[in-house]
Formats: structure tokens, C-alpha cells, sequence
């Protein structure tokens, strides 16, 4: 009799998924990261805390985020699709679920403050939130061009209490924003926490962010149970780092489901990178012949990241998941056919999800194939950047 | 033992050490302050190659390598420079681990060992992930400093004592390379190493003048000098106003 692998385990004691993930830190930052993850590991296995988590998520979170049936866009592709509604958490996308964990691990450290990065601004709104609901200080870091292409989320942050600070080094985007985080957790790490958004970083953070993340593949799960729909033929997620992607996922790894992450045509880690190490982990990267990081560049800034979770690339590398891509343009059409079809405006890195099954409906998914779509977030942020698309202004 | 181990530590019953940074492809003329430092006084020289996200460096080693990965500069072309210049002290190489894992681990330890490199410092190369390289690089006699921060227990202090090789990178302060007004906590970190370990132990992350070096000097075997000397190559310093800098700190610790 042969076993069927367990995917989507505990990585190994150095938080290794494979070849991928580890710990790449200056010495400096060990500590905190070994503290970090006996801290996790301590709280995960605690009742206390799990249900503190979960309340939290319940009582300000809104969750459990309901599962939709998108009836007319599944008749328009032939096929049926299910939507688990992220959008509809609190602070409009998935992230939530990570720094309401966080936070809390935070105050059970003993710690006072979080530090944070943030590319478009979603995760450091998210974090502004957490903060200021358990009482911890908040300092983000923003790439300079992302806070002016991004002025309201600044202001968001701020009207909830945190400190944004430009990053100026480098191509002053999201990339630069995790480096400055890092040199500046060097010098604070006695009394702060560094709230990572994605499933990236050094060990435990993807392992941390993936098992507060699993939420939604949980839920998910026991939400197409409850309907009758059982396993769905496909569990399709956009990927930038992969947090959501790793979160629903979480849900159907040791399902007959496929597994499908779309990342962003610019940002493409799995279809365009190379192994190599950055931001404290082994992972895909984009990088040019002497491994130097290539910016990535996407019409939706939470893709616009040159990596990727290192656990998608260990996943990618089994066959387990497999990662596609879709093109700015096909993205903007999409997002305006779940509108009109659907009545929900998704975030610009959801409709890349929608973009992909828009192309494939009837070919690599069959008619008739039933499939769970994570909408990870809402595109009220996007509208104005759609507005000028569609009027040709930029 | 590497030969670096050996070197430095018979250099420790002669003087203290004086290692001065360069940025490698900084300027056309890079390996000439090099040069001119050892002739002012360096016991050995680190030279930094260029990584797009130099986690561990403040803004002033960033600017000196962003300008030198404008320049061109790669791993291969710094070795080169290296290898053809026949410097009069040892060479460490400092960068991020990326650039090696890239290039492969094997071939470059080899490229740094024919281009007679003794030793390199990756800062984001933890003691738990080094043995891969490690494995491939002190066969061929290149030696992976260790560095011990401010916050690394005692335990782990032991274990990067027992792993490091040529010397012990004893950081100053919890900060990334830069300027700053004092030592910090370097007296309370280089006395945990000397506990667990006779490696020379130098103090770098901060040293930025001849005073701090000198208070450095008294309770370690030497210092690294980075963001101080970038800082006066970017402002457009010239080999014989480096070399004056480099005399000022020899005179110091002397």
C-alpha cells in the first residue's frame, strides 16, 4: 500500500519546506526569530490563545466571510464557481486574519510595538488596525513612490494612529520597504514585533502567516461541505508573497482539488525566477545573471513583489499547486465582468484569479468543473487607479 | 586553521588590527585606495561586493553600492581586480549570501580561492545555514567569519566562537553599518567571545573616528572601519586624502 504525502505540514525544525524558507538574518535578528518561534509554537498549542484569535476574528474580523455563489459569471464560462468572500472582512481583504495573530503574539511577548511593511498599503492598514484595537504602538514602512501613488491609505494609517515612514533607499517600492523594516527591527527588537504581511521572510514567519491564514481554507472547506458541493475540482488564488493563496490552500492540500495560484504577468516568481535568497529566505526569485533582484511590475502593487512564500515554491516544485500567470490587461476586463456580472468590485490582485479562469473556462477547467475562487480583497482601493485606466489617462 | 586564522593571530602579538571597507567597483580606481591603505597602516582589507538589498547596511554602504552595481561591478569582476592587484594583506570578502548562492556556492569559493581571497563575512548567512558553504569554502582555505551581535546569548556566542574562521566580527551596537558617536555595547560583546574562544576578535558597526578605535583597542584585538571611509570616497575623496584617514586611525590604535 503507498501513502499518500501530507502536504502543507510544519516545515523542519529550521523552517525548511524542502530546499526553500530557512533563516537568512544577520545575527543580530536570531534571537528574535528563535524567540519568535517558540513563542508561536506555544501559543498555537494553547487554547487560550486559539480562541482569543478566533473571537477577535469573530467579534471585530467579521468572520466567518461567506461563500458565494457567482451564478451568473459561472453561466457565462460554463463553469461553477464559488466565491469565498475575503473582500467582506474587515479592512477589506484577508490580511486581517494575519495581524489580528500577530498582534496578539505580540502583547503575549510582552512586547509594546509593531513595526510593519507595506506596498499599496493594505497590509499597513491592516496592521494600523490590529494596533489599535490591543493598544501596541505602529510604525510602517512605505515605499516613497507607494505613499504617493497611495496618499489615502497613508492617511488611513495615520487616522488610525500609526506613523508611516517614506522609504527612500533603492527603487523606493515594496522590496525596499521589507529592507528598511528589517534594519530598522535591528535596533528595536527588544520591544518590538516585525508584523510581516505574506508568507515570506525567515522562519516562522511563512510557517506563522500560512497557520493564520488557514482560516480561510478551513472555513472554506466546511462552508462547500455544509452546501453539498464537497471538494471542488479547482481552488484557484492570486499570488503575490502568497498569503492568501497559502491560507486557502491550507484548506484542500490533502484534498483531490487542483491547486492553481495566478500571479501577475511582471511578477511572476514561479514562472519567470530562480532559487536564490532574500528577505531572510530561500525561495523564486526574479533576479538578473549576477543575482541581483529585479523589480517586479504589476498594474496591482500587492503583487508587485520579486518573490515568492517559499512554501509556494517547495509546493511548485512537487506538483502539488501549480502557478500561472495573467497580463495587466486581461485583468482590468475581468474585474469589469465580476462587477457588472456579479455586483462585487474585486481588488485589482483578486481579479487577476478571475482574469485566469476567464482564459481557461473550458479547456484546462473542463465545463462543468466546480471551483472555490478566493476573492482576497475588495477594489474600492483601486477604483480611482481603474478610473484612469479606462479613461486612457495613464 | 585557516590561513587567515594564522595570521591574525600572529598579528595579535604584535598590534592591534586596523581593517579598513572598500565598495569593490566604487570608482574606475578602486583597488588604488586599497592600495594606499595598506601602505598607511591596514592589517587586512575587507572589500564589499555589491547586493541590491543590503539588508544589513545603513544608507551610506547602500549608496556605495548602488553607484558600484551602476558601475557594473559583479563578483566576478571585483575577483579579478583582486587577484591581478596582488595585494600586500589579506583580503575579505564582504557581501550577501545571494550573490554566491547565485553564482554557486562551489564555483565561488573557488573563484574567491584562485583570485587569493582569504575569507569572507556574509551577514545574512546565519551560523545555521553556513554549512553548505562552508563545506566548499574552507577546503580551499577561504575562511567565513562569524559575527556575534549585542543580543546573542551566551550559548550561541559559543557556537559562532567554535564555527568562525580567520576572526570573530564582534557587532558594536543593535544597528546596521553606519556612523555613530560611541563604541556601544562592543566591551560586553567582545568579552563574550574571549570567553568561548582565542580567535582575534575585532570590533566593527559604528567605529567612526580615531577615538572610538582607540577605545575600541582596548579591550579587543582590532577594528573594521566601513561607512567612515565609504562616506569620504562618495564626498569624492581622493587615494591620498584616504590614505591620510587610514594613517590617522593607524596612529590611534598604535
Amino acid at each position: 500500500m503507498t501513502q499518500r504525502p501530507i502536504y502543507m505540514g510544519p516545515p523542519d525544525d529550521g523552517g525548511h519546506f524542502g530546499s526553500f524558507g530557512g533563516r537568512f538574518v544577520p545575527e543580530a535578528l536570531m534571537p528574535a526569530c528563535l524567540e519568535l518561534d517558540d513563542a508561536f509554537r506555544d501559543a498555537w498549542r494553547d487554547p487560550a490563545f486559539v480562541s482569543e484569535y478566533r473571537e477577535t476574528l469573530h467579534e471585530f474580523g467579521g468572520r466567518p466571510t461567506p461563500i458565494t455563489y457567482l451564478g451568473r459569471l459561472s453561466q457565462h464560462l460554463g463553469i461553477e464557481i464559488y466565491a469565498k468572500r475575503e473582500d467582506l472582512a474587515h479592512t477589506g481583504s484577508h490580511k486581517i486574519n494575519n495581524v489580528v495573530g500577530q498582534a496578539l503574539l505580540t502583547k503575549r511577548m510582552g512586547k509594546r510595538r509593531v513595526i510593519a511593511e507595506t506596498g499599496a498599503g493594505q497590509h499597513g492598514v491592516a496592521t494600523a488596525t490590529a494596533a489599535a484595537r490591543l493598544g501596541l504602538d505602529c510604525t510602517v514602512y512605505m515605499g516613497e513612490v507607494d505613499t504617493v501613488r497611495q496618499a489615502l491609505n497613508v492617511f488611513r494609517m495615520e487616522l488610525l494612529g500609526a506613523t508611516v515612514v517614506p522609504v527612500t533607499s533603492g527603487s523606493r517600492t515594496l522590496k525596499d520597504a521589507v529592507n528598511e523594516a528589517l534594519r530598522e527591527w535591528v535596533t528595536c527588537v527588544d520591544d518590538t514585533h516585525y508584523c510581516i504581511g505574506s508568507v515570506m521572510g525567515p522562519h516562522p514567519f511563512p510557517w506563522m502567516v500560512r497557520e493564520f491564514q488557514s482560516i480561510i481554507g478551513t472555513e472554506a472547506a466546511q462552508q462547500l461541505r455544509e452546501r453539498g458541493v464537497g471538494t471542488p475540482d479547482f481552488v484557484v488564488a492570486c499570488v503575490g508573497g502568497g498569503s492568501n493563496a497559502a491560507g486557502v490552500f491550507a484548506g484542500f492540500a490533502n484534498s483531490d482539488a487542483a491547486l492553481v495560484g495566478v500571479e501577475a504577468a511582471g511578477g511572476s516568481a514561479v514562472g519567470l525566477g530562480s532559487p536564490g535568497v532574500l528577505h531572510g529566505m530561500r525561495s523564486l526569485l526574479l533576479q538578473d545573471d549576477s543575482g541581483q533582484i529585479e523589480e517586479a511590475s504589476s498594474i496591482s502593487a500587492g503583487l508587485d513583489y520579486p518573490g515568492i512564500g517559499p512554501e509556494h515554491a517547495h509546493l511548485a516544485e512537487l506538483g502539488r499547486a501549480r502557478y500561472v500567470r495573467a497580463g495587466d490587461d486581461v485583468v482590468i476586463a475581468a474585474l469589469q465582468l465580476l462587477s457588472e456580472l456579479e455586483g462585487i468590485i474585486p481588488a485589482l490582485e483578486s481579479a487577476h484569479a478571475v482574469a485566469w479562469l476567464c482564459a481557461v473556462a473550458g479547456t484546462e477547467v473542463p465545463l462543468g468543473s466546480t471551483v472555490l475562487l478566493n476573492l482576497s480583497g475588495r477594489g474600492d482601493k483601486d477604483v480611482a487607479q481603474v478610473r484612469s485606466i479606462l479613461r486612457g489617462e495613464s | 586553521m585557516t590561513s587567515l586564522d594564522r595570521r591574525l593571530r600572529e598579528l595579535r602579538g604584535s598590534r592591534r588590527a586596523l581593517v579598513p571597507y572598500f565598495v569593490g567597483g566604487l570608482t574606475k580606481d578602486w583597488s588604488q585606495y586599497v592600495h594606499g591603505a595598506i601602505l598607511a597602516g591596514a592589517d587586512a582589507v575587507e572589500v564589499g561586493v555589491p547586493f541590491s538589498d543590503p539588508m544589513m547596511d545603513g544608507p551610506v554602504i547602500q549608496e556605495g553600492a548602488l553607484r558600484a552595481l551602476r558601475a557594473g561591478a559583479t563578483l566576478e569582476s571585483i575577483c579579478h581586480e583582486v587577484a591581478s592587484s596582488a595585494f600586500d594583506a589579506p583580503i575579505v570578502i564582504m557581501t550577501y549570501y545571494n550573490v554566491l548562492h547565485h553564482f554557486g556556492l562551489a564555483r565561488a569559493a573557488e573563484l574567491l580561492a584562485t583570485s587569493g581571497i582569504s575569507g569572507v563575512i556574509v551577514p545574512d548567512l546565519a551560523l545555521e545555514e553556513s554549512d553548505a558553504w562552508r563545506d566548499v569554502a574552507t577546503p580551499l582555505d577561504v575562511a567565513t567569519v562569524l559575527m556575534v551581535a549585542p543580543s546573542t546569548p551566551l550559548a550561541r556566542v559559543r557556537r559562532i566562537g567554535a564555527a568562525s574562521q580567520g576572526f570573530v566580527y564582534a557587532a558594536a551596537r543593535m544597528a546596521v553599518t553606519g556612523r555613530a558617536s560611541d563604541v556601544g555595547d562592543a566591551e560586553r560583546v567582545v568579552s563574550a567571545i574571549r570567553s568561548t574562544t582565542d580567535l582575534a576578535t575585532y570590533v566593527g558597526i559604528g567605529i567612526t573616528t580615531p577615538e572610538q578605535a582607540r577605545d575600541a583597542a582596548q579591550f579587543s584585538d582590532g577594528v573594521i572601519v566601513g561607512s567612515a571611509i565609504v562616506q569620504q570616497i562618495l564626498n569624492g575623496a581622493d587615494t591620498t586624502a584616504i590614505e591620510a584617514q587610514i594613517a590617522s586611525f593607524r596612529r590611534a590604535l598604535d
